[in-house]
């Protein structure tokens, strides 16, 4: 059950597979990457596996009757096989997207379409007009906020949201008053970008079905750093991206169970996804086919497969135990310093791989300043939880966050870092 | 390190002109959206001088002290001046480095040639400018910079975005 963070050999054979971590950054200080949250480095496996595909696969998949078009057609199912069985889906519930945000989009744009009576689907779940209601929650990321902001706009549906609390939870509390029969979608993230608070998935989209909602699950934080298995979690459609997963940059993935996605309507139209076109009108493909409108994104699936793989042979519970460790080390450095305060849980328990806090009297924006003339890169603003940080009184929080090439080392790094900080802005906070 | 000069620091300490205040022409809202830095500005002019600028600005050290410094070197000067001035700040910070500033013209804006070389904070320096020149729009003042401005930004404003005039004629 309870498995191990890696052993500094093991971090050591990691390191080494990734070729971006022997930079140097700011004149000759190395480089303490500590914002996988918004973008991962890649390992050699990945670069190569997409570098192979382009030296000796490349054609445009389902298309053509060549040998290259056959074997990168089966490289690209390879891939969706592989991803697949990385989340426990079936094959057929993959669809490969540019990123996660087009994969919320493809199913907000469904929403959209089906209220249009457009879009070839026959779900009647997918017609979104007024008196229905949208339900999200005040942590998401804008990907999985304005898309529904806009479908309600388009359809004359309403949107509510699930407040948080000062800890950084969902206030479950109001949660009977906003799940109705009126709720159509319930769209929550499974691990906050900011917050990093792991949601109740299981119960809230066992609450969700019982008033007839359809579950969008946002796991562009999860599956990257936890075990993930889509027929445990209980949600309908969930969305990731490659490129926070070891994965390369422009792919993305939204799953659907089989049944859901066949009744969808279509989001993006034109080539590879039809069945049939005449002037008039056309008809679309099967699952997956009919999500993927355009020459699909062959060499990054491919490349997001050998991610899977890599990650896979990390053992994803240990990558978590791995991450939850270095949280720990941080949050327990940072309750040391009492002028540092900490946006989210400071327990681990249902905690994710983030760690956001501000410093008293520093903005910031001037923290990461700082931290990145230490070699040491965080992310720094908003993230784009513009409403989260509202809600919480803040302005902008700085965040750490990590992937399972980062070290203890490195978190002691930032820590001594963070100890220079106030003195830069004519601060004391010395104890 | 060179980007935290001690002006910097002092004026954001010490913001000068902080606060909103009447009489003012135009009131302007303007964010960064990469962070949230928000400021609220207000400018009154009158007799072709900016009378008074008064804002209220939320942000990281460089965003408030440049507002800061923004009020010292375009109030009580003619707005043909404080343009003039805005064109030279913009000039400096989004040049790479490669314009260190010239404290004739804009003053202890020279404080801010070390953000040129973070194209990340250049926004978070112009926040306040650029709330400033809007402001001047808003009430109902030109800003186009005119043919024979010795400027070569403003000289390629000119080329590529004529005066609303010319559009009418």
């Amino acid at each position: 059950m309870s498995a191990l963070p890696f052993t500094p050999a093991e971090s050591a054979l990691i390191r080494a597979d990734f070729p971006i971590l022997t930079r140097t950054v700011r004149g000759d200080r190395p480089l303490v990457y500590l914002d996988s949250g918004a973008t991962s480095h890649k390992p050699r496996q990945v670069l190569d596996a997409e570098r192979h595909f382009y030296e000796h696969l490349n054609a445009a998949v389902h298309r053509g009757a060549h040998q290259l078009s056959e074997e990168g057609t089966d490289a690209y199912e390879d891939a969706r096989h592989t991803v697949a069985r990385f989340i426990g889906a079936q094959d057929d519930e993959i669809v490969f997207t540019r990123n996660a945000t087009e994969a919320i989009n493809l199913v907000a744009y469904a929403f959209s379409n089906g209220a249009a009576g457009g879009g070839g689907g026959t779900g009647e779940r997918f017609r979104l007009g007024p008196g229905d209601e949208v339900l999200v929650t005040e942590m998401e990321h804008h990907a999985n906020l304005v898309p529904w902001q806009e479908v309600c706009r388009r359809t004359g549906a309403t949107l509510r949201w699930v407040p948080v609390t000062p800890a950084g939870r969902l206030d479950l509390s109001s949660l009977d008053g906003l799940l109705t029969e009126r709720t159509k979608v319930f769209a929550f993230t499974h691990a906050s970008n900011v917050l990093g608070t792991v949601n109740p998935v299981r119960e809230l989209a066992a609450r969700a079905h019982a008033v007839g909602a359809l579950v969008v699950l946002d796991a562009c934080q999860s599956v990257p750093h936890l075990p993930v298995d889509v027929t445990e979690l209980g949600v309908d459609l969930l969305a990731f991206s490659g490129h926070k997963m070891l994965g390369p940059l422009g792919v993305g993935v939204l799953w659907g169970r089989a049944e859901i996605l066949d009744e969808m309507p279509v989001f993006l139209t034109g080539g590879s996804m039809i069945e049939m076109v005449t002037m008039e009108a056309s008809t679309y493909a099967p699952v997956p086919q009919k999500f993927e409108a355009g020459v699909p994104v062959a060499a990054q699936a491919v490349g997001l497969a050998a991610a899977c793989d890599y990650l896979t042979a990390l053992g994803m519970d240990r990558v978590h135990a791995h991450e939850l460790m270095l949280v720990r080390r941080l949050l327990d450095g940072l309750a040391q310093r009492p002028w540092i305060r900490v946006i989210g849980p400071t327990d681990l328990q249902d905690r994710g791989s983030v760690v956001a806090f501000v410093v008293d009297g520093v903005h910031p924006h001037d923290v990461g300043q700082v931290l990145d003339g230490q070699g040491i890169a965080v992310r720094v603003g908003h993230h784009c939880a513009w409403p989260l940080h509202r809600a919480l009184g803040v302005t902008a929080t700085t965040r750490a966050s990590f992937a399972a090439y980062n070290t203890a080392a490195e978190v002691d790094s930032l820590l001594v870092a963070l100890d220079g900080v106030p003195a830069v802005f004519g601060l004391d906070v010395a104890s | 390190m060179d980007l935290y000069q001690q002006l910097i620091l002092d004026h954001s300490k010490e913001r000068h002109g902080s606060g909103l205040r009447e009489p003012f022409d135009a009131q302007v809202h303007h964010v960064n959206p990469t962070c949230g830095d928000e400021v609220t500005l207000r400018v009154h002019v009158a007799d072709g001088v900016v009378q008074d600028v008064s804002y209220d600005a939320q942000g990281c050290s460089i965003s408030v002290a440049s507002a800061s410094v923004m009020h010292d070197e375009v109030t009580g000067y003619s707005i043909d001046q404080a343009l003039a001035t805005y064109e030279a700040m913009r000039a400096m910070l989004t040049s790479r480095g490669r314009d260190a500033g010239d404290e004739e013209v804009i003053g202890d804006g020279v404080a801010f040639a070390g953000v040129a070389k973070y194209p990340a904070r250049v926004k978070c320096a112009l926040l306040g400018w650029s709330a400033f020149t809007d402001g001047l729009v808003r009430a109902g003042i030109d800003i186009t910079p005119r043919a024979d401005a010795p400027s070569p930004v403003a000289a390629s404003a000119v080329g590529s975005d004529p005066p609303t005039d010319d559009k009418d004629a």
